[in-house]
C-alpha cells in the first residue's frame, strides 16, 4: 500500500473564518433582540458562572455576519471549504447532531425505500436506525472473527465480493473503518470493488479522524476514493461533543444539493455556534499541527502497549495481529487490551478502573477493554492507567476463564429493520421470545453494536449471549422497556 | 523599595514574606522553581507559587517525615524516597548507619540542581554513597517492584502539578506491593484547615485506609505551611505507629533533633477533634463555619 503524503493543502489552513467572525461579533457588542433568550449570558447568571462569560457571549443565533448552517453562503461555507481541503475531500458539511446524523445522511441520500445496502452486521446503532428511516434493505456481510481475542474484525474483500455477486442491484456499501477496536479493512480494494459494480462506497469513519493527519496511520476514506465519509471530529480530534463532519468525494459532487436537503430533514435549525466554532478551530489545529500531535499520541499508545504487556496477564494487542485480510491494518492510537488470561472480563476491568481508580475508559466487553488515546492525552494519565492495571493484576487477577463466548452473533434476518420496527408488536419477557422476530434493537452500551436488530429472529445463541453479557456486568440498552427485561417482538 | 512574596493559602487568604532578593527563577519543564532570600525565613524554595521549604523551619517537616517511621521500624535497610528533590529527607535518612540503600526518585532534575546550588544545608547528603538518585515518575518507578523496601517516604508537592499521580489509589496500592511485608509508608498528607487542602487530606486518607490495615495520620506545627498545621500519613501492614514505637532503641542511636523526640512521637498522633472528623467523615471546617454565616445572614 502506498502511503499518502498528508498535510499538503491547496488553501491557507491558518485561517479560521467562523472563529474569526465570532471574535469580531464579540467586539461589536451587539444589542440582541433575537434568540437565544439568555442574551450573551446576562439572563442566566448561574449558567454563566458555570460555563464562563466567554462561552455564553458566542452562544448566538444565525445572523448575517455569522452565516447560517441551513444554507451556508458566508463564513460557514468558507470554513467548510477549508475543512474539505484539510481532509482531502471534494466538499464537506458541518454537522451538530453528532456523527449519527452523518451516517444517516450517507444512507438516506444513497438508498431509497427498498434499495439494498451491503454492510457488516457489527455496525453502530446509528446505521441500523438509518435503515429504519430509509427503509433500505441490509445485505449483511459477516465480519470475520478473531477467535483468540473474541472480537469481530473488518469485512474481508472476498466476502464483500460474493455479496456483490449475489446482490448486484445493491446501491451502496457501508464500511465501518476503523472498527471500535481499531481494526481496518482493505479499504482501497473495497472501494474499487464497489465502484466497479456501480455502487457507492460509504465509510463510517467515526473513530478515524486522525487518519487524515498522520502518514503513520492507515488509509482514510477520502484517500481510498470513497464517495462519502462520516468523520467524528469530536471523538479523537478535539472538537466539542456532538460536532461532526460529513465528507463528500468527487463521485457525489453533483449530489451535494440533494445531500444537503437530506441533512436538513433532521438537523436542527438552531445550530450551536459553540459546536460550529469548535469544528473550525479544531480543523485548523489538526491541519497545522496534527502530524506532530498524532506522532506523540502514537508514542504514548506504543509505550502503554509495551508496559501493559510487561505486567503479564494482559494482552495489549496491535499491528502484530494484522493478517492482510479482515484485519488489514491497525489504528495504533487505539489501545485495546485482551483480559481473558487474567480471569477477568473486560467489563470487570472497566468497572474496577472507574470505581477504584477514577480512570474512565471507553468500554469493556466480555474479553477486552478499550482505551482511546487522542489529542488530549498526557504522560501522567498513561502512567496512572498502567499502574492501575499492574495493581489490578496483583489484587484481582485469577485463573483464566475457559469458556470464550464470541463477540459476534450470526444474525438470522427475517424482515428488514423498517418492516419490523413499523409492524404491530407485543412485549415479551426475553426468555419467552425465542423464535420470534425482534421489533427493536438490544445492545451492550458501550460499544452500542446491536446483538439483535429489528427484523432478526431471536435465536438461542442471542439469548445466551445476552444472559452471559449481563452476568459479566455489561449494561444492556436499546429496548422500550427501561429495565431491558422485555423485548418488543413482531406480531405475525 | 519593598519587595514582597505572597503565597495564597486559599483564594481569600495569603501570607507574605519580605524578600531581600530573588536568587533563582526558571521553569523546569515540570514546574516553575524559585529561590528567594527572605528576611525572616532565610532562603525559601518556591514551586509553582507554593512554598516547599524555608531554611528556618524545614527541619520540622524533614524530621517528622523521617524519624517517626524510623523510630517504629526495628531495622530499615532499604529505603525509597519519592519526590523530595531538595534533599532534606535524604539528609535525615543518612543519619542512620543501619540503612544500607537509599533510592530517591525525583521526576525533576532541576529541583535537585537548584537545591545543591542554593540550599547547601538541605542538600548536603546528595553525595552519600548509599544514595541512588533516579529522575523518573514515581508511579512508574514503584509499580515495577515487589517486596523490596522497608520504608517508602512520599515527599511530594501538592496534588495539582507534577505530584498529581502520587495521590492516587494506584500509587498507594503499588507502594504496598513494593514494600516488604513489614514495611512502612509515610507521606506528606496535606493540611486540615483550608478547604482545598482539607478535601485532599480526606481523600488521601480514604484511599490509604482502604489499602493498608494500619493507616494513621499525625501532625506537626510548621509555621510556613498553610495555617501552620500540617499532616503526615503513616501506613503499614504490621507496625502500629505508637504501640510499636521503641523509644529506647531510637534514643540509643543518639540522633540529635530540634523538633522530633519520642515523647512528642505519641502526641503527634493525637489529633484535634475537627481533624478526626475531617478524616473519618470528610467534614470540612469551612462547611460548618459557612453554614453558620449563611444562617446568620438570613436569605443568602
Amino acid at each position: 500500500m502506498s502511503k499518502p503524503i498528508r498535510g499538503r493543502y491547496a488553501l491557507d489552513q491558518k485561517q479560521a473564518p467562523l472563529y474569526e467572525a465570532l471574535v469580531e461579533f464579540r467586539k461589536r457588542r451587539m444589542v440582541s433582540f433575537d434568540v437565544p433568550g439568555h442574551k450573551q449570558g446576562r439572563g442566566n447568571e448561574e449558567l454563566t458562572a458555570f460555563l464562563g462569560k466567554q462561552c455564553l457571549s458566542v452562544d448566538v443565533n444565525a445572523m448575517k455576519m455569522l452565516d447560517s448552517l441551513i444554507h451556508p453562503s458566508g463564513v460557514i461555507a468558507d470554513a467548510q471549504q477549508l475543512a474539505a481541503d484539510a481532509f482531502g475531500a471534494d466538499s464537506c458539511f458541518f454537522l451538530v447532531n453528532g456523527t449519527t446524523s452523518a451516517v444517516q445522511a450517507m444512507i438516506l441520500s444513497s438508498c431509497s425505500p427498498g434499495d439494498k445496502i451491503i454492510m457488516p452486521r457489527n455496525v453502530h446503532r446509528s446505521a441500523i436506525n438509518a435503515l429504519i428511516l430509509s427503509r433500505a434493505v441490509p445485505v449483511y456481510v459477516n465480519p470475520s472473527v478473531n477467535q483468540k481475542l473474541g472480537i469481530p474484525l473488518g469485512m474481508a474483500v472476498e466476502d464483500v465480493a460474493s455479496a456483490i455477486g449475489a446482490h448486484p442491484d445493491a446501491k451502496a456499501i457501508l464500511v465501518n473503518n476503523p472498527t471500535y477496536y481499531g481494526v481496518c479493512a482493505d479499504l482501497k480494494t473495497l472501494v474499487e470493488l464497489g465502484h466497479a459494480s456501480g455502487m457507492r462506497v460509504l465509510v463510517d469513519e467515526a473513530h478515524g479522524t486522525h487518519f487524515y493527519f498522520s502518514e503513520e496511520l492507515p488509509l482514510s476514506g477520502m484517500e481510498a476514493g470513497a464517495d462519502m465519509s462520516a468523520v467524528s471530529l469530536h471523538k479523537t480530534g478535539g472538537s466539542l461533543t456532538q460536532s461532526s463532519l460529513l465528507l463528500l468525494g468527487q463521485g457525489v459532487r453533483n449530489e451535494r444539493g440533494y445531500i444537503g436537503q437530506i441533512i436538513n430533514l433532521t438537523q436542527t435549525t438552531s445550530a450551536s455556534y459553540l459546536l460550529l466554532a469548535s469544528l473550525d478551530i479544531t480543523r485548523r489545529n489538526l491541519a497545522l499541527r496534527g502530524r506532530s500531535i498524532y506522532r506523540r499520541v502514537i508514542d504514548y499508545a506504543d509505550y502503554a502497549r509495551n508496559e501493559i504487556n510487561a505486567i503479564g496477564g494482559f494482552d495489549a494487542f496491535g499491528a502484530e495481529k494484522c493478517d492482510g485480510r479482515a484485519f488489514f491494518a491497525f489504528d495504533t492510537c487505539k489501545l485495546p487490551v485482551h483480559t481473558r488470561a487474567m480471569g477477568l472480563s473486560g467489563v470487570e476491568v472497566y468497572d474496577l478502573l472507574r470505581d477504584d481508580y477514577d480512570i474512565q475508559i471507553e468500554f469493556g466487553d466480555l474479553h477486552n477493554f478499550l482505551a482511546i488515546l487522542s489529542v488530549g492525552d498526557r504522560p501522567v494519565g498513561i502512567e496512572r492507567l498502567i499502574a492501575a492495571l499492574a495493581d489490578i493484576r496483583f489484587t484481582h487477577g485469577c485463573e483464566p476463564a475457559s469458556d470464550l463466548v464470541s463477540e459476534y452473533i450470526t444474525p438470522c434476518v427475517a424482515m428488514t429493520p423498517a418492516e419490523a420496527f413499523y409492524s404491530s408488536s407485543e412485549s415479551l419477557p426475553f426468555e419467552t421470545s425465542l423464535g420470534r422476530i425482534a421489533a427493536e434493537s438490544v445492545m451492550c452500551y458501550p460499544p452500542g453494536i446491536p446483538i439483535l436488530a429489528p427484523g432478526e429472529c431471536v435465536t438461542q445463541e442471542a439469548l445466551e449471549y445476552i444472559r452471559y453479557a449481563r452476568e459479566m456486568g455489561s449494561r444492556m440498552t436499546g429496548t422500550e422497556d427501561p429495565a431491558v427485561e422485555h423485548l418488543q417482538v413482531v406480531i405475525e | 523599595m519593598e519587595l514582597w512574596f505572597s503565597e495564597y493559602h486559599s483564594a481569600d487568604m495569603k501570607i507574605s514574606f519580605r524578600v531581600r532578593r530573588q536568587l533563582f527563577s526558571r521553569h523546569s519543564g515540570f514546574q516553575e522553581i524559585q529561590v528567594l532570600d527572605t528576611e525572616e525565613y532565610g532562603r525559601v524554595l518556591v514551586m509553582d507559587g507554593f512554598i516547599m521549604l524555608t531554611e528556618k523551619d524545614e527541619f520540622i517537616y524533614h524530621e517528622m517525615i523521617t524519624h517517626v517511621p524510623m523510630a517504629v521500624h526495628p531495622a530499615v535497610r532499604k529505603a525509597l524516597v519519592i519526590g523530595g528533590g531538595d534533599g532534606g529527607t535524604v539528609r535525615e535518612l543518612c543519619r542512620y548507619p543501619e540503612i544500607e540503600d537509599i533510592v530517591m526518585v525525583e521526576i525533576d532534575p532541576m529541583a535537585v540542581e537548584v537545591s545543591r546550588r542554593y540550599l547547601p544545608t538541605v542538600s548536603l547528603s546528595f553525595d552519600d554513597p548509599r544514595l541512588t538518585l533516579i529522575h523518573e515518575d514515581g508511579l512508574r518507578y514503584v509499580r515495577r517492584y515487589h517486596d523490596v523496601f522497608d520504608l517508602i517516604i512520599v515527599d511530594s508537592t501538592d496534588p495539582f502539578g507534577p505530584g498529581e499521580s502520587l495521590f492516587t489509589r494506584e500509587f498507594y496500592s503499588n507502594c504496598r506491593h513494593a514494600l516488604k511485608e513489614d514495611g512502612i509508608l509515610v507521606n506528606q498528607h496535606e493540611g486540615p484547615y483550608f478547604r482545598e487542602d482539607a478535601e485532599e487530606a480526606a481523600a488521601i486518607y480514604r484511599k490509604t485506609s482502604a489499602i493498608f490495615p494500619i493507616a494513621a495520620v499525625y501532625q506537626a506545627h510548621i509555621p510556613t505551611y498553610p495555617a501552620g498545621h500540617w499532616l503526615f500519613g503513616f501506613m503499614s501492614s504490621r507496625y502500629h505507629p505508637v504501640r510499636d514505637l521503641d523509644p529506647e532503641r531510637w534514643e540509643k542511636l543518639g540522633i540529635e533533633t530540634r523538633y522530633y523526640n519520642t515523647a512528642l512521637h505519641a502526641g503527634a498522633f493525637a489529633l484535634p477533634t475537627y481533624v478526626r472528623r475531617l478524616l473519618e467523615k470528610g467534614e470540612i471546617l469551612d462547611t460548618v463555619f459557612r453554614q453558620a454565616a449563611i444562617e446568620d445572614n438570613g436569605d443568602e
